[in-house]
């Protein structure tokens, strides 16, 4: 025990000398939030459009102002013809057309119908849609305004309740992916290079010819990181309550809990990266090239996993990422309890039994 | 120039004689190119919906089947107490509650006005104001047909709306995200290549034995570059023709082009990667470094959420961010067919970057130790 303790008080000794990955330790994840907080978001403001308007009368007249005034675009020019439109869609400076038809307005009170046609650069076609969308919701608000007089007949309304999160942020939604991710990625490089560092700089094989077992040097290496990641892990929390009034819903003690668990099962991984590398250069690649990526894209974090094709949904049950951030939001935000997460529970203590099995296995006493 | 030929040879047989990095540059990549584009979707495929039928009329009954018969929606429960379905959406297993309350027939032919209840998962909110105005537009649909029915009349609306989608008529999101994850995918490999390179043989010791060879500075800085331009650029290649085989992509504008802004923005991308290389003291530091600025280029650089809706300030950093000049063009090379008229905006800033990247990082290495 007591030679046990030395090697932990080892390894604090080499991360707390190093005063510059400390500092980009708790830097790094504190700027990320803030700027991922605040700049990700899937809400769209301030669009620039272009209006090419044939009949120039009253009705489009107001319809443009409700459009314009609605906050969601912006206009960038006047448009005469068609000619330009290709050009500026190319320019890349507007995102969408809305032509009126000549006499917009007559027709509207000759046939009871008049066409207004939306042209959208759906090249990126998420924010195509959204704009269409936008757009088809103020036209069908403001016929509603012409229809004032003839209300239909016979309805039926709907009461809409927003469940979790009522005002549709987009922090709601990023702040806890946000900490997984990071949670994640920091803890598995910090301890992915650890052991490899040992074996590029020669002195595992100090460590391989003292009376510690593999288990004890494994160890070993995941407690201070233990304590380092909790650290993070309570500064994003109490960022993302302070800053963005992200809530904690559930149980504060069970939330932390869970990063605990989380925290271990992502050393794990790391250590486990780190007994099959030979090099701290390899070990990074395998960490950041392959964790780094699957870990934004298939958790949930970003987009939703129920939309994928069904083979990605299998991919996704072994990503961590994926079953911290259904428990994580479910604590935050949606307040449930243990009895609502016993599967990624298991699921999270399973992962962890089997990165730490494989790395004592594959951890060799031997020198080649 | 000898000279440089010999670093570049040194440093080809560094790369390639550890087995497992060939796998790690080029396949790894791949697998992940094939795998993340049919990830990356924000449309939305299937409503989860669970319904309360309170009422159990004809009428309620006809109103559940408009959304039974609709693809969007799979029903995955009925019930008649609204508890038992909010479990439903706090267990993750529902989206969407449809609560239709006792009285829903006798009001709709009392009152002419029934009311309907929706209540929807938010946490993610795009996607539930996506399934808001879905549910809206069947419940609307629903209406227009009972006043069709009790009047014997259609109800015209006074403003036809036309869409038309350009560039990308089906709204294929793979098309808009195979360039972009293409892009970082080869800047991870550049971006750690060069940013793990100097600073390896600094801790190694190695960097000494370079230091008192008469090599000088602008030589080594080449022959640390050049190497994983070629790979980078041989990288980007290879994606190319995977992501038009495999998801036959539309390239619209010329390849030349799309390769010739490439050379210039990894020429930045590597000369960045060198900076931090030649300030770290350790692999470790260096690692999170690169890191750090690699989740934030990416993250900022428009690939997963439009520019455009970022804040002021967040576009005033994408000023120091390369990867978000390289996604936008690339972006409209390939799927618009932009020329150089159109991004040389873009293109003349990558270059002054690329510039201004590497005169620092030829200052910075100091050939002591």
């Amino acid at each position: 025990m007591k030679q046990f303790l030395g090697f932990v008080r080892k390894e604090f000794y080499h991360i707390f000398r190093d005063y510059r990955t400390l500092l980009i330790l708790f830097g790094m994840p504190v700027v990320q939030l803030l700027i991922f907080g605040f700049a990700l978001t899937n809400d769209i403001k301030n669009a620039r459009i272009a209006i090419l308007d044939y009949s120039k009368d009253n009705i489009t007249r107001k319809l443009t102002q409700k459009i314009l005034s609605s906050g969601y675009f912006i206009l960038a020019e006047n448009l005469d013809n068609e000619a330009g439109i290709e050009a500026a869609f190319k320019q890349g400076n507007i995102k969408q057309v809305l032509i009126f038809e000549s006499g917009f307005a007559e027709k509207i009170e000759r046939d009871g119908t008049a066409s207004l046609q939306i042209l959208a650069d759906a090249s990126d076609p998420n924010v195509a849609k959204i704009l269409t969308n936008y757009t088809t919701a103020i036209v069908s608000d403001f016929q509603k305004e012409l229809l004032a007089e003839k209300k239909l007949p016979i309805e039926v309304k709907t009461e809409v309740q927003m469940l979790y999160n009522a005002q549709l942020e987009s922090v709601f939604m990023f702040v806890p992916g946000v900490i997984t991710v990071l949670l994640l990625l920091i803890s598995a490089m910090m301890t992915s290079i650890s052991i490899a560092r040992e074996k590029e700089l020669g002195t595992m094989e100090v460590l391989l010819v003292s009376p510690l077992r593999p288990i004890q040097i494994i160890v070993g290496k995941v407690v201070p990181y233990v304590f380092l990641a909790f650290v993070i892990a309570l500064v994003i929390l109490v960022l993302g309550y302070f800053v963005f009034g992200v809530p904690v819903r559930g149980s504060l003690a069970l939330l932390l809990g869970y990063s605990i668990v989380y925290i271990l099962l992502a050393l794990s991984l790391g250590i486990f990266i780190s007994s099959v590398v030979t090099s701290q250069q390899i070990a990074m690649m395998i960490s950041m090239v392959a964790l780094m990526l699957p870990t934004i894209m298939l958790s949930g974090f970003i987009f939703p996993i129920e939309n994928m094709p069904l083979p990605l949904q299998w991919v996704s049950h072994i990503i961590p990422a994926k079953w911290f951030i259904i428990v994580i939001r479910g604590i935050m935000l949606k307040g449930i309890g243990v009895q609502y997460l016993w599967k990624e529970t298991i699921i999270l203590f399973g992962m962890i039994a089997v990165f730490i099995g494989l790395s004592v296995r594959n951890f060799k006493t031997r020198l080649e | 120039m000898r000279t440089i030929l010999f670093i570049l040879q040194k440093e080809f047989l560094q790369i390639f004689r550890n087995r497992m990095m060939l796998p790690i540059i080029f396949v790894m990549p791949v697998i992940q190119l094939l795998i993340l584009a049919n990830a990356a979707t924000y449309e939305i495929k299937t409503i989860r919906t669970c319904i309360v039928d309170m009422d159990q009329s004809p009428s309620s009954r006809e109103l559940v089947s408009k959304f039974k018969g609709s693809s969007f929606y799979r029903i995955v429960g009925y019930s008649f107490s609204y508890e038992k379905a909010e479990q439903d959406i706090e267990k993750g297993a529902a989206d969407l509650i449809i609560q239709i309350p006792p009285d829903f027939e006798k009001d709709l032919v009392n009152e002419k006005e029934a009311a309907v209840s929706l209540v929807v998962n938010a946490i993610n909110g795009s996607a539930a104001s996506l399934v808001n105005a879905y549910t809206l537009a069947i419940v609307r649909d629903f209406n227009m047909n009972l006043v069709t029915e009790m009047t014997h009349r259609k109800v015209k609306q006074p403003i036809g709306i036309e869409y038309s989608y350009w560039f990308n008529p089906e709204l294929n999101y793979q098309t808009y995200m195979v360039p972009g994850i293409l892009v970082m995918l080869v800047t991870l490999v550049a971006f750690f290549l060069s940013g793990m390179n100097v600073v390896r043989e600094k801790e190694i010791g190695t960097i000494e034995q370079i230091n008192v060879t008469p090599i000088q500075k602008y030589q080594f800085i080449a022959g640390k570059l050049v190497p994983f331009w070629i790979i980078a650029m041989f990288e980007l290649a290879f994606g190319l023709v995977i992501a038009k085989i495999f998801f036959n992509i539309p390239i619209v504008g010329s390849v030349g082009l799309v390769f010739g802004v490439a050379a210039i923005f990894l020429v930045a991308v590597l000369a960045l990667g060198l900076i931090i290389s030649t300030v770290s003291d350790t692999m470790q530091q260096s690692m999170f470094l690169t890191w750090f600025f690699m989740v934030v280029f990416i993250l900022m650089s428009g690939l997963f959420t439009a520019v455009d809706s970022m804040p002021e300030w967040a576009r005033a950093i994408n000023v120091i961010n390369p990867i978000a000049y390289f996604i936008e063009i690339i972006r409209m090379v390939m799927l618009k067919g932009s020329g150089l008229k159109n991004i040389f905006h873009q293109l003349v800033a990558l270059i002054i970057y690329a510039f201004a990247a590497l005169s620092v990082a030829v200052w910075r290495y100091k050939k002591v130790a």
